[in-house]
């Protein structure tokens, strides 16, 4: 199937367009720019081509429309998909990419996150280290860059393994 | 006097510059404050006490907040392009009140951006006294997808940031590709890896379980005690390495010789510390001084002996 790639202004946008879009349950996936178009923090979403004008239609009712569609002849990057899972006995670890997320095992409360580089991870700790795992606000909510959609990926993996 | 470059979590911090204090858990620049919890305050909490330490100047600080939206950093990017070029850094500052300008620039949680990385590169270049360069965080992932890496004197990634810069293919950590594995046990592999495909800074020291520090594909120093595996999980120990890594350089001492004492006062500071993974890193922070004169007491002198680490109180209550 031909594919093509959605390209946005910033990251959040990418972030909320994906939610968008799996909501409406298009089959879609958050990759890595091609050289060409990457300026730093950069993530893009692969569509099949076949389905864009679909697509388009679906995030302007959400208003998140992309720049621009551009055609992939190329493999795209991806992101890392492999978690680490680290036992410190009161405590557990979930490391995803550079984002680690570290809950307290008995009250499932968010006790510290570290790694990363990108300006909302200190925003994020803020907002999340010290709440319930269920109740803090989730990264994809409140996180802008590519560490923040990592450690929405490490806090998935944390609430699969820990919440019921 | 060195200058550290970075961001706030707070969208309504103003971009301001100048000396940097601590009153008690929080930093302090220009009549504004800032908790400490990681990310650049973080690193300049930790320059503050390693400056009370050795009882120099404190650190200067250019900050701007940034939730991760980026409209921050380019506002300090481009101030700073502006600044370093011209070298006007206006009345009070320290480069028009020397006329030597920084010793030492540190570049820390910025939105990666090549795009104006590359001018604040070009900027420096046309700076009369080139300060020593150290890159870390989001900086340092532009620094390394702008290919011009090399032009560094230190970077300071943990074992998977080194990983991807071991990955000539990855724009950041995010896209590693999963044959380069970040194992402790191939530090030095992916340190050979990165220089080759000059994706490292002159200096590199590789935070983890080991320490490591490099000159190049060299080995100069490893460090691996004392050791807190709690440290792992808590969010900003690597950000103290750094500000007392700057904190050491701007004392005159070689990257290398700072890099490996600031690992075995970090490690210390840990230790001191009695760190879980629910510690926060202000605790380890205010063991800085007391990390500080154990390192010193246990030191060959020949190797560290510059006039403001005499100045170390090795007294400090051993308890």
């Amino acid at each position: 199937m031909e594919r093509g790639i959605l390209v946005f202004d910033n990251t959040s946008e990418v972030i909320r367009a994906e939610s968008v879009l799996t909501s409406a349950g298009w089959p879609i996936k958050v990759m890595g720019p091609p050289p060409e178009i990457r300026s730093g923090c950069d993530l893009v979403i692969e569509i099949p081509l076949m389905e864009e004008l679909n697509i388009l239609r679906t995030l302007e009712k959400a208003g998140v429309s992309p720049m621009e569609t551009v055609p992939v002849s190329s493999p795209l990057l991806q992101p890392v998909d492999l978690f680490q899972i680290k036992d410190f006995g009161d405590y557990r670890m979930v490391r995803a990419a550079n984002m680690k997320l570290t809950i307290h095992k008995k009250t499932l409360t968010i006790v510290n996150i570290s790694g990363g580089g990108c300006p909302d991870v200190p925003y994020l700790a803020e907002a999340m280290v010290g709440k319930k795992l269920d109740q803090a606000p989730s990264p994809r909510q409140i996180g802008h860059t590519l560490c923040g959609y990592a450690l929405q990926l490490a806090y998935e993996e944390m609430k699969r393994q820990c919440l019921p | 006097m060195f200058a550290v470059v970075g961001t706030v979590p707070d969208e309504d911090f103003p971009l301001v510059s100048g000396t940097v204090s601590m009153d008690d858990t929080r930093i302090c620049i220009q009549g504004h404050s800032v908790s400490v919890n990681r990310g650049t305050p973080a690193l300049l909490a930790a320059a503050v006490k390693t400056c009370e330490t050795l009882n120099i100047d404190p650190p200067f600080g250019y900050l701007v907040g940034d939730i991760g939206k980026g409209t921050g950093s380019r506002r300090l990017y481009e101030t700073l392009a502006e600044q370093l070029a011209s070298f006007d850094f206006g009345p009070g500052d320290p480069q028009s009140e020397t006329g030597t300008g920084f010793n030492v620039l540190a570049f820390h949680y910025l939105q990666p951006d090549v795009d104006w990385h590359n001018r604040i590169l070009m900027a420096m270049e046309k700076m009369r006294n080139r300060p020593v360069l150290i890159a870390d965080a989001g900086f340092m992932y532009a620094a390394k997808m702008s290919g011009f890496a090399a032009e560094y004197d230190l970077f300071t990634p943990d074992a998977g940031e080194l990983a991807f810069l071991a990955d000539e293919a990855a724009p950041h950590p995010f896209y590693t590709r999963g044959f380069i594995l970040h194992e402790e046990n191939r530090i030095p592999e992916l340190i050979a890896r990165a220089c080759e495909h000059e994706n490292a800074a002159r200096c590199l020291l590789v935070k983890g379980k080991t320490d490591y520090v490099a000159k190049g594909k060299q080995i100069h120093a490893t460090i691996d005690s004392p050791l807190e595996g709690a440290m792992e999980a808590m969010g900003g120990t690597g950000d103290t390495l750094v500000g007392i890594v700057t904190a050491l350089i701007g004392t005159g001492l070689s990257v290398t010789k700072a890099a490996t004492l600031a690992a075995k006062v970090n490690r210390w500071a840990g230790h001191y510390a009695r760190p879980t993974p629910a510690t926060q890193v202000i605790e380890i922070i205010g063991q800085i001084p007391r990390a500080f004169a154990r390192v010193i007491r246990e030191s060959e002198i020949g190797d560290i002996w510059t006039t403001p680490l005499h100045r170390v109180d090795t007294k400090f209550p051993r308890t």
